[in-house]
């Protein structure tokens, strides 16, 4: 079992035909993923990947032909707020968006609509999800899991390759991998994503990797304080990052004293949590 | 990227927002015509990218035009926090009855703009917020809608702001809320807006911050950037698309994503070493970018050693193995390099660099310790 994706997600694959779209769609399908189709507006009709899957001219046509339950978008920052708004529009339930560098402005809108949508958005600027053996959404490279028992929800994209990697290597295999991305507005959040994994049967750990800056791992160390039963381990990176030079206070107003790598650890060991001194020590930590 | 206080408040008054009369001046003699023109009581103000310019001395009443010419003379010879004043606003002196602070910046937890005010605005709203926490007003713009009039009425009634500002204050929220709107701003920021003795409102002080994500929409903004301002290697770096920042250190780093570039700091310092910067390469770095980076690095004198740590995904190890040996070719570095490659192409990557007498690691914990020794 698993949370988010499994091997029943019929997977639509927006800008399918530009080059990372097309690269990892490539991958997606040959780990597996039940890729139903893509859009590329002013290709539909055309075929790609050896033939296997449709393009359509929308997020609308697609999901009528092929009943798409989930989109992934590669599509430039520019233009991925407008794929967001139309996976939803679409009936797109889950909207996964790998895209980096969407502008924060753009993405308060995305957010604020989706909710009053009840569409669920993982990203932007993730690496999107992997649940091992069953279905790969985004570029996580799907050779580094296996199937386990872990649940893994990360901030970061390469840092959560390095803690899947060093859980292989020990033998230890992951539930499902949840990238939520890094940027200061995005879907779904930790506590998302842990109260999935705490009411998912086949996830009995949890790893959840943080960084500096925002307050989502203090909110965390909080709902697991409370509400979760199964063992998390953690880790934060940037413990060395130097404090950048700020200007104006409204950002320090906001945030009070949260942010720093210090202050999260903190919080997180107040709530049980173990809190790795670096991600290889991951796997000691959760035996 | 920041703007200085003079283009924040050019774009201000281009949103109907009262400013103070006066211009920016690079020389001592400037800063005297300016003053002369303006007549009466002047301010010099340097035009730096920190905070803090008042305490550090670098904002001064002149009341006449040769003692602002002096002032100039002095604030431009200063260096505010590491960075030389190489500007000076000159402005009209205000007759200040009373200071609000006010502002609109993303609140990344509720998702929303929110407008910011308090009735004790000036230098010390930092200390206000962690004190007096009930002094600071907090009023969330809904995206999707905009700022309504009457969230700008209710702020000025809950600053306690005399009503006959009401109708102006409201003008002002309005201009600011357009002014964040079209830039893309992440923050815009009057501190202070002031009453003045004949009863204006006007913004004294502005700080504007642009989304760097939005500047693909932007290009007018774009050309307002102070490249004099950032660190020489800071600048290329953004060339290349890379992100860069210079720190003390003697070990320089060479990483694929952020989160698992500031990790190679946090494990070189662990292990006892000291990283000299933290350096992205991003995602699906070419050979080209990659060897610009590692030029980059190299540029550092205190660098005495380089950690490479490349978990590949999107970016293909063979594609960095490639760009590290035309770097290497085009430098000739003569300090040690300590290598890691996992991933995408790792094994292709690991067989270019064979004969580069590098010196290679399996996990990211051994080529940190290999890179500290390294350094010694």
């Amino acid at each position: 079992m698993s949370i988010l994706i499994n091997k029943n997600t019929r997977l639509l694959v927006q800008g399918i035909t530009g080059n990372e779209g097309l690269f990892h769609s490539t991958q997606m399908l040959a780990y597996g993923t039940n890729l139903v189709a893509g859009v590329t507006p002013g290709k539909g009709g055309e075929w790609v990947l050896d033939g296997k899957v449709p393009v359509f001219d929308s997020v609308k046509l697609a999901k009528e032909a092929t009943d798409a339950n989930c989109a992934v978008i590669f599509v430039p920052a520019r233009f991925a707020p407008d794929a967001m708004f139309e996976a939803a529009d679409a009936g797109i339930p889950l909207i996964v968006c790998i895209t980096e560098g969407v502008a924060v402005q753009d993405m308060m809108r995305v957010r604020n609509y989706l909710d009053q949508k009840n569409v669920r958005l993982v990203g932007p600027n993730c690496p999107g999800m992997l649940t091992p053996g069953e279905s790969k959404v985004g570029i996580i490279p799907g050779n580094i899991a296996i199937p386990g028992n872990v649940g893994v929800v990360s901030r970061s994209g390469t840092l959560t390759y390095e803690v899947l990697y060093a859980l292989k290597l020990v033998g230890m295999g992951a539930s499902t991998c949840v990238g939520i991305g890094g940027d200061p507005v995005n879907g779904t959040n930790f506590i998302d994503v842990l109260e999935m994994f705490e009411h998912d049967p086949h996830t009995e750990k949890v790893v959840l990797i943080g960084e500096i800056g925002g307050s989502d791992e203090d909110k965390a160390a909080e709902f697991i304080a409370s509400k979760m039963t199964k063992p998390v381990v953690s880790f934060i990176a940037g413990q060395t990052a130097p404090p950048g030079k700020r200007m104006g206070h409204a950002g320090a107003i906001i945030e009070g004293g949260a942010g720093t790598a210090e202050g999260k650890v903190k919080a997180l060991e107040a709530a049980g949590v173990k809190v790795a001194k670096h991600p290889e020590e991951i796997p000691s930590l959760l035996k | 990227m920041k703007l200085h206080e003079y283009q924040s408040k050019t774009i201000f008054a281009k949103y109907g927002i009262p400013i103070p009369k006066g211009r920016v001046a690079a020389t001592a003699v400037e800063a005297k015509h300016i003053a002369e023109e303006l007549g009466g009581r002047v301010v010099v103000k340097s035009q730096v990218l920190v905070g803090g310019r008042g305490k550090a001395g670098g904002i001064k009443v002149a009341k006449s035009a040769a003692e602002a010419e002096q002032l100039a003379q002095q604030i431009l010879a200063m260096e505010i926090k590491g960075l030389p004043v190489r500007k000076v606003l000159v402005d009209e002196a205000a007759a200040i009855e009373h200071e609000i602070y006010f502002a609109i910046t993303n609140d990344r937890a509720a998702k929303k703009p929110v407008m910011i005010a308090s009735a004790e605005g000036g230098m010390d709203i930092e200390e206000v917020a962690a004190t007096k926490p009930e002094k600071i007003i907090k009023v969330h713009i809904d995206p999707l809608l905009g700022l309504r009039d009457y969230q700008s009425r209710d702020v000025a009634a809950s600053i306690d702001l005399p009503r006959e500002h009401w109708r102006e204050f409201s003008r002002i929220a309005a201009g600011l809320w357009q002014a964040y709107l079209e830039t893309d701003a992440t923050l815009a920021e009057i501190n202070p807006l002031v009453i003045t003795k004949d009863k204006r409102l006007v913004a004294l002080d502005g700080k504007m911050m642009i989304d760097d994500n939005a500047l693909f929409r932007h290009a007018d903004l774009n050309e307002m950037r102070d490249i004099d301002e950032e660190e020489p290697a800071e600048t290329e770096a953004r060339k290349y698309g890379l992100s860069y920042i210079k720190l003390d250190g003697n070990i320089g780093c060479m990483v694929n994503g952020a989160g698992l570039a500031m990790t190679s700091m946090d494990i070189v310092k662990l292990f006892g070493g000291s990283p000299a910067n933290f350096l992205d390469i991003g995602g699906g770095a070419g050979s080209d970018k990659v060897s610009a980076a590692m030029k980059i690095i190299l540029s550092d004198k205190n660098v005495k050693a380089v950690l490479f740590n490349i978990f590949g995904g999107i970016t293909r190890c063979d594609e960095v193995a490639r760009g590290i040996l035309v770097a290497m070719d085009e430098v000739k570095p003569k300090v040690p390099m300590v290598v890691r490659l996992v991933g995408t192409n790792a094994e292709e990557g690991r067989k270019l660099l064979e004969n580069a007498k590098m010196i290679t690691a399996e996990t990211l914990a051994d080529a940190a310790q290999k890179a500290v020794q390294a350094a010694k």
